[in-house]
């Protein structure tokens, strides 16, 4: 037998090419150059390119290579995009963020981009095993990056929790993958798909289905497997935080729906009542633990605990509606919430991380550009129109009271109400208190403020034309089978 | 692979008992390995005259007075220098089944480990250029 | 033959496993790994993973085991005491109780289900040709994944580990 290798269609392959390649140029680079600026507006112009060229695969046909195992389809597109958008903007606030630091700006840059590499392969893989790789190239980079401030305790321990509970959920994984392969005979979703549902192995699928719920609700940060985000999210470099909070859990997200609403689809029944649970339990706790943080950075890890269960109630609904208004949520909760951490790496300084509430005292009159970002971020975080994360949510909700579950739209609705206290709480430091006498001011910073602007300018215009947005998340869900 | 395996087909090797049989050189080898160590130590322990002195007694480090603990800390960089030993001992693993296959697998085949390899020696220079390579 | 062999070894291996976990001093821990792997290993071999099994002891035997000991010795962990004072002990416990209902719904779950039509495999299976075979062809992309992978992992303890000189 003489072995032959899979067609392979380039083109597909084309958006993680290009982002490897610039970060092997940016490790390459590092070695002779220290300048977080120079590196930065080399990443900066790289992804910006891969960026373009993303949006030139966009309205191709979908195409599957590798033996089917790998897509180029508007669903891994919409997803490339994302992270490179996401990555662009941090490192615009990297730019102006590490030179405050002791990280190594060129293998910090290299791993950001490998870290990049890994989600777009979860976003684009259609097989278990190259999703896995996908979030193990994304893990590693990402606990690597946790802890490259070396000289900050908090961030060492950071990384080493992080690490040390990503491991255990990445077996958690693989087990899940091998008891479903046990079950379908197959690594591949369409292959699991077609095969479901199974008449008499169903034991080992529930197993394994149960073991990916768990692998990726660690990655979600979904409760009750959320343990880690406030302490690795607090001890984090703020840029690596914000990585953390919106792209490495919309690619998990990626994956996850992408198993979940193709492959797994047919035993829908079989998963729901767990996700629901799951769903409900994130909000809940999410946004009531909260509201008992006197850290904003801390606060902002309970949010996205909180917006990770409003993603997961679209999820659990099972429709395509459902997938639209997920990838819809990640979008507009990708810019609200790197613009949201921004703020809290313009407001820190070197040594002095500057994260309580009291710190926000009257920032509105320090800088207006800031107070006035960081409201608009908290107020679209909170679900208030006109702002993106209205829009957001209205679909998610809506989605789940037309596919009839009611409860966990009402659920839902509510903590939307509760997440208002503790958003409007920084809004009230930062208007309504006086600045304190010794304010330490602010340093000048116009990368940072460049990125935040960039985002709350998003989180506006996706805010007054959400249909647009719906429409592109809906057709790239569309186009993943 | 020469056929795809169906759902619910668990392939099983031919005879178990027949897979165990080509072992059996490796497990006379340990079987061996086991006696002759068991025989060197027992015929020591027991033939050997023994008398405790204190001397005697102190840890072994090389006739030099022993000079503290064993269990002293370790430079990190022996740690740095056996994890880039995992890393290039599994890139070496890929290495062994391409070396059985390259001439079938033709040009393609040379493509793909050469890219593979690409990728690590640029991970072996950038070591080499930052000076982990460099024992302190 | 087979089912005698395999539950031998399963024995052995649970025992060993249980080893690595109980064993108050690290190193011995970590002796008690090398077996539970080598012990894998001929579990490998029992399935036709002949490729795999050598795999196993090259690399997990071999070098990730001289790792784990550089760390153990890197952390001097040597006189660690078993902790004692109750609430460590009580959540130990409770881990265990969480373990252990988790083993017994995963044994009932397994071996409820019910087994496939057993088939002899083809001539070669699980050998040297066969694996390299598949991984240069069906798997080429997980394995140019690996080599990124493996990228960032050298530079992982760089970042990490290595003493700035600069």
């Amino acid at each position: 037998m003489i072995p032959t290798f899979p067609a392979i269609a380039w083109p597909a392959l084309l958006p993680i090419l290009m982002v490897s390649g610039l970060g092997l140029l940016l490790l390459g680079a590092g070695l002779y150059t220290d300048d977080e600026e120079t590196l930065g507006w080399g990443a900066l112009a790289g992804l910006i390119v891969a960026g373009i060229v993303t949006l030139v695969l966009v309205g191709g046909e979908s195409v599957r290579t590798f033996n089917g195992t790998f897509a180029l389809d508007g669903y891994a597109l919409f997803f490339d995009w994302l992270f490179i958008a996401a990555g662009a903007l941090i490192v615009l606030m990297s730019m102006g963020y590490l030179g405050e630091t002791d990280i190594e700006v060129g293998e910090y840059y290299a791993l950001l981009m490998f870290a990049l590499v890994g989600m777009m392969v979860m976003a684009a893989a259609t097989d278990l095993i190259v999703i896995f790789l996908g979030l193990e190239i994304m893990s590693i980079s990402v606990y690597i990056l946790v802890g490259s401030w070396r000289t900050q305790p908090r961030a060492n321990e950071a990384a080493l929790k992080y690490f040390l509970l990503g491991a255990f959920s990445t077996g958690f994984l693989l087990y899940g993958i091998a008891l479903i392969w046990g079950a379908t005979g197959s690594f591949r979703l369409d292959e699991i798909a077609a095969r479901l549902p199974l008449a008499d192995e169903s034991t080992l699928l529930l197993a394994g289905i149960a073991m990916l719920i768990i692998a990726f609700g660690f990655k979600v940060a979904a409760v009750p497997f959320h343990m880690w985000t406030p302490d690795v999210y607090e001890g984090a470099p703020t840029t690596v935080t914000a990585l953390m909070a919106v792209a490495v859990k919309s690619a998990a997200f990626a994956a996850f729906i992408r198993i979940f609403l193709w492959g797994l689809a047919p035993v829908h029944a079989d998963w729901w009542v767990v996700l629901w649970v799951l769903a409900a339990a994130t909000m809940t706790m999410g946004n009531l633990l909260a509201l008992a943080q006197r850290s904003v950075k801390r606060m902002l890890a309970y949010s996205s605990v909180a917006h990770a269960g409003y993603v997961l109630v679209a999820v659990t609904s099972g429709s395509a509606d459902g997938g639209a208004a997920a990838l819809f949520y990640l979008l507009v909760y990708m810019f609200m919430t790197v613009g949201a951490f921004g703020v809290v790496a313009a407001i820190g300084r070197a040594g002095e991380p500057l994260e309580n509430i009291e710190d926000y005292a009257g920032l509105a009159t320090r800088s207006p550009l800031l107070g006035a970002t960081m409201a608009i971020f908290m107020l679209s975080l909170m679900g208030m129109p006109p702002l993106a994360g209205f829009a957001g949510k209205f679909y998610v909700f809506s989605v789940a009271v037309q596919q009839d579950f009611i409860v966990l739209a009402v659920v839902g609705v509510l903590n939307s109400v509760v997440s208002a206290a503790y958003y409007i709480r920084l809004l009230v430091a930062m208007y309504m208190t006086p600045e304190p006498a010794e304010a330490p001011a602010l340093g000048r910073r116009p990368y940072l403020i460049a990125s935040i602007v960039i985002a709350a300018g998003f989180t506006v215009l996706i805010g007054v034309l959400p249909a647009l947005g719906l429409q592109v998340a809906r057709l790239s869900f569309l186009s993943m089978q | 692979m020469s056929r795809e395996r169906a759902t619910n087909e668990l392939w099983v090797p031919t005879g178990v008992g027949a897979v165990l049989d080509q072992y059996i050189g490796v497990l006379f080898t340990f079987v061996i390995g086991a006696v002759v160590v068991g025989v060197m130590v027992s015929a020591s322990a027991l033939l050997g005259g023994r008398r405790r002195t204190s001397v005697k007694d102190e840890v072994f480090e090389c006739g030099n007075p022993s000079s503290g603990p064993a269990r002293g800390r370790f430079s990190v960089q022996f740690y740095l220098v056996a994890i880039l030993f995992i890393v290039f001992d599994v890139e070496v693993v890929f290495l062994y089944p391409w070396a059985i296959v390259f001439r079938e697998l033709g040009v393609p085949g040379l493509v793909a480990m050469g890219m593979f390899l690409t990728i690590l020696t640029i991970g072996l220079l950038y070591e080499w250029k930052r000076g982990t390579l460099v024992w302190e | 033959m087979g089912t005698f062999a395999f539950l031998v070894l399963a024995a052995l291996l649970i025992g060993s496993a249980l080893a690595v976990v109980l064993h108050p001093n690290p190193v011995k821990s970590a002796m008690a790994l090398v077996a539970t792997l080598f012990l894998l290993a001929i579990v490998f071999v029992l399935l036709g993973a002949h490729m795999i099994a050598v795999l196993q002891i090259i690399v997990y035997t071999g070098a990730i085991m001289v790792l784990f000991l550089f760390v153990i010795m890197l952390l001097n962990l040597g006189d660690e005491e078993v902790p004692t004072e109750w609430p460590r002990v009580v959540l130990r416990g409770l881990a265990g109780m969480a373990g252990a209902l988790m083993a017994l719904q995963l044994v009932r779950l397994v071996a409820g289900a019910p087994l496939g039509r057993m088939v002899d495999a083809p001539e070669g299976y699980g050998g040297a040709l066969m694996v390299a075979r598949s991984l240069f062809t069906d798997y080429v992309l997980p394995f140019e994944l690996t080599g990124l992978l493996l990228l960032v992992a050298v530079i992982g303890p760089v970042v990490l580990a290595q003493r700035r000189g600069r």
